[in-house]
């Protein structure tokens, strides 16, 4: 019996940075063998981020590489070398699938886009990650985060209406969308295993992430010439529908009601203060037109009470409600995230233990199994000889004309 | 074209929560039914509205996430419904489901009673913190999902409360993460024969967005504070959101590779006002920036600033992909999404048709194109589109036991 979802299933990976990572570490963590290929002459990003432990800048010890590379197998190659295509070449023949994130015209430049590489392995499913797609007049342009949170426009929709808009801190695209093209390449393996044939995925960031702003957005402004105006953490129907500062320094707590049972579930867990009493705020219309003055009442009941004891209070009286977490209450202090085991604690040279977040689906008969990060150029033997069957002698010369590349 | 998920169904039962995970294996070619309860899905009253008519058919909420499904309504809650259900399911590869834990087992449809029917069978159950665990049965909603995913805490100024993506995120990450463990389940059942029980939880979708936070305080034991248009993760505090004369602009200076990229910006700070001050004098080509001291990183950004101050949202746009500077891009609107050179020439936008509306809407695309088995956005069906299709023609009921369903109110 297997053991793991994926076990068997074999993927060549060129991904450079999160995105396409992202999508093979799925994959790895549910059992298929990935063999990632990286190089000193152009070090990813997940080797020279921060932080270090104390500092020590190593490309073995970034952090950054707990959240994107376990559990695959890493192989250190200089393409730039001429030799470099026919160790290519074979790993192709070997793989079942072929991610890919580099600019777009790179992979050309080097003779192995798909043209090519269809030629050699028909039934290859191959991958392409950019920013804007193959095609089209801005193929070939790079970008990072940037251009897709700039195109998804979500500042325009974030933050408060008296203030300018406020951007998602972090690459916001390379973290919601990957779960597309995974789903999509899925798809494209069950096709091969009915009709044998393999087939190319282009896959552009920005228009994934035209979905996530989320698209009725579009259609509103398209069918009623309506642009959306940021309302902080306001809604239109629910009220009262905000973020409540509470006991504790930083500390606060999202409550969010949305039927006159979940306003009275609240009332009473507040104690029946006599202003929740007031007419005007017995329906979602009087609350709305009152807010501010609704805010300030509940505000003054939060404020004394930590944040963990709100939410305990509210839920349990059937009222959505969570404590706004920062990464210390994530790591170290929340019981449902320990249940699930979301953090695996794993070892890394240089690091020594440290967390890795594993996947929000858990797989009831085949659950994903974190393996430890690989260090540089740590399987290029392993894969050379096991997978590519080579010999001493053919490692060595590849090894000597600085080929392969074999660790720090 | 063939599309690469056409014989399998799925069976989709969920609200708000779920509703794009469907969408995703609809548009990959799964024959997908959405059940809704006689009358309708309660989403279909989320807006907005087509004209701002508060109809349950003209829901652009609910029109938007259920694209490429047939439609049917059916109360599983009844003891008719419930045997109806379970005739789908035999005939059924996925069920999607995101009612609270426990509402299934209650009706007597847990993942054991069905797998019991439907060995095959793969059940996506999307809730907000899980199946199992001391908040499993906690309610949420977008903002207390992102609340309890951590991603609320870091978006925002300093000096208010933390303020969330102002569009709803959470069940969207949630959701594609469903799609995405559903066909890792799928390529494990084609070749063990067993389908199994895909458990996503809402919470965790939301706190695997977040990729370098949690590593700071895990080695560092330092927490990350929400700092309005500026992001601080290592020495530096940087500014990454500007304003310009007629909208807002991205724009972050990045040393190592990539700082020659900034060349570009310099260049063109040079071209329009005769110098770039105290730019010029960067190296951008080996820019270390642990080794910038705050204050003069501080005096690059004062002259960065006044120069998008004058520029406009178009010209930055045309100047950032000429010149190449690759952490540069202006903040669009709907309006600058709708008329973008690049996705028209990909064929980007979908149209369809929706007769009874009088209109056609047009859809964002295909996130990817597939040579072979192309992503195909079809329309999304009236309440109980579908019925007489699915109940007479692919279950075989007769007429007189669907009237008599009907009239029951069971469909």
């Amino acid at each position: 019996m297997m053991k793991t979802a994926l076990e068997g299933l074999k993927v060549l990976d060129l991904s450079w940075s999160l995105n396409g990572l992202l999508m093979t570490k799925y994959l790895a963590d549910h059992g298929a063998k990935v063999v990632w290929i990286e190089s000193r002459v152009h070090l990813d990003v997940t080797r020279t981020n921060a932080p270090f432990r104390d500092g020590k800048i190593h490309p073995d010890h970034s952090a950054l590489a707990t959240t994107a590379l376990t559990s695959r197998l890493s192989f250190g190659l200089n393409m730039t070398k001429p030799r470099a295509r026919e160790t290519i070449e074979r790993l192709i023949k070997w793989a079942d699938i072929m991610v890919e994130s580099l600019r777009p015209g790179v992979l050309k430049k080097w003779g192995i886009d798909y043209e090519q590489v269809s030629q050699w392995k028909p039934e290859l499913i191959m991958l392409s990650v950019s920013i804007y797609g193959q095609t089209g007049p801005r193929r070939g342009v790079s970008g990072w985060g940037y251009h897709t949170q700039g195109f998804q426009g979500l500042p325009y929709f974030t933050g408060w209406p008296d203030l300018p808009g406020v951007s998602v801190p972090l690459a916001f695209s390379d973290v919601s969308t990957p779960w597309l093209a995974l789903s999509a390449l899925m798809a494209a393996l069950d096709y091969r295993r009915k009709t044998g044939k393999g087939q190319y995925i282009d896959f552009s960031q920005i228009e994934a992430a035209l979905h996530f702003i989320p698209s009725y957005h579009l259609l509103d402004f398209c069918l009623n010439g309506q642009e959306s105006e940021r309302e902080g953490n306001h809604c239109d129907y629910a009220c009262p529908h905000g973020v409540y500062p509470c006991q504790g320094d930083d500390r606060w707590c999202a409550i969010t009601i949305f039927s006159d049972q979940e306003w009275e579930a609240l009332c009473r867990a507040m104690g029946d203060p006599s202003w929740t009493k007031e007419k005007k705020f017995s329906t979602l219309r009087g609350r709305k037109a009152h807010e501010e003055e609704l805010d300030a009442c509940i505000e003054a009941w939060t404020r004394k009470l930590p944040p963990e004891k709100v939410m305990l209070l509210l839920q349990t009286s059937g009222v959505p409600c969570g404590v706004v977490q920062n990464c210390a209450d994530l790591m170290d202090n929340d019981p449902q995230l320990k249940y699930r085991q979301y953090w695996w604690k794993l070892i890394r040279p240089g690091l020594g233990e440290c967390a890795h977040p594993a996947w929000p689906v858990r797989l009831s008969k085949t659950p994903c199994e974190l393996r430890p990060t690989p260090c540089f150029g740590e399987h290029t033997e392993y894969v050379c000889r096991e997978f590519l069957n080579m010999g001493e002698q053919e490692i060595n010369s590849l090894r000597k004309e600085d080929v392969l590349e074999f660790g720090y | 074209m063939e599309s690469s998920l056409s014989e399998y169904q799925v069976l989709d039962l969920t609200d708000e929560k779920g509703y794009f995970c469907g969408k995703i294996l609809g548009d990959l070619g799964a024959n997908v039914i959405k059940i809704e309860r006689p009358g309708g899905d309660i989403g279909r009253m989320n807006s907005p509205f087509y004209k701002n008519d508060c109809h349950p058919e003209k829901s652009l909420f609910w029109l938007t996430f259920n694209t490429s499904k047939r439609g049917i309504t059916l109360n599983i809650e009844t003891t008719d419904g419930r045997e109806i259900f379970l005739k789908l399911l035999m005939k059924s590869d996925f069920v999607i489901e995101s009612f609270p834990p426990g509402y299934l087992n209650r009706l007597g449809l847990n993942y054991e009673e069905m797998s019991r029917i439907n060995p095959r069978l793969i059940l996506v159950s999307i809730a907000p913190f899980g199946q199992k665990g001391p908040y499993s049965n906690f309610k949420t909603s977008d903002l207390v999902s992102m609340a309890m995913g951590g991603l609320l805490f870091i978006t925002g100024y300093p000096d208010r409360p933390p303020v969330r993506i102002g569009v709803p995120q959470a069940y969207l990450l949630a959701a594609s993460h469903g799609a995405a463990g559903a066909m890792i389940a799928h390529y494990y059942r084609e070749r063990s024969g067993t389908g199994q029980q895909v458990d996503v939880s809402i919470q965790e979708a939301v706190t695997r967005a977040l990729f370098m936070e949690p590593l700071f305080w895990d080695i560092e034991k330092f927490v990350i504070h929400r700092d309005g248009h500026y992001i601080k993760r290592y020495n530096l505090r940087q500014r990454e959101l500007w304003e310009c004369k007629d909208g807002l602009v991205f724009f972050r200076i990045f040393g190592g590779a990539t700082g020659r990229r900034n060349k570009g910006l310099v260049e063109w700070i040079k071209e329009v006002g005769g110098s770039a001050g105290i730019l010029e004098s960067v190296d951008w080509d080996s820019l270390n920036l642990s080794r910038v001291s705050q204050e003069e990183y501080d005096t690059w950004e004062e002259g960065i600033e006044q120069f998008f101050k004058k520029q406009t949202v178009e010209k930055i746009k045309v100047e950032a992909l000429k010149r190449n500077i690759i952490a540069l891009f202006p903040c669009h609107t709907c309006k600058e999404i709708m008329k973008d050179e690049q996705l028209a020439q990909r064929n980007y936008w979908v149209d369809i048709e929706y007769p009874y509306l009088g209109t056609r809407i047009r859809y964002p695309g295909a996130p990817c194109k597939m040579s072979l088995t192309p992503w195909r956005v079809r329309p999304a069906p009236r309440i109980g589109e579908h019925n007489q299709e699915v109940y007479i023609h692919e279950l075989g009921m007769s007429e007189a036991e669907y009237t008599e369903l009907v009239q029951k109110g069971i469909i």
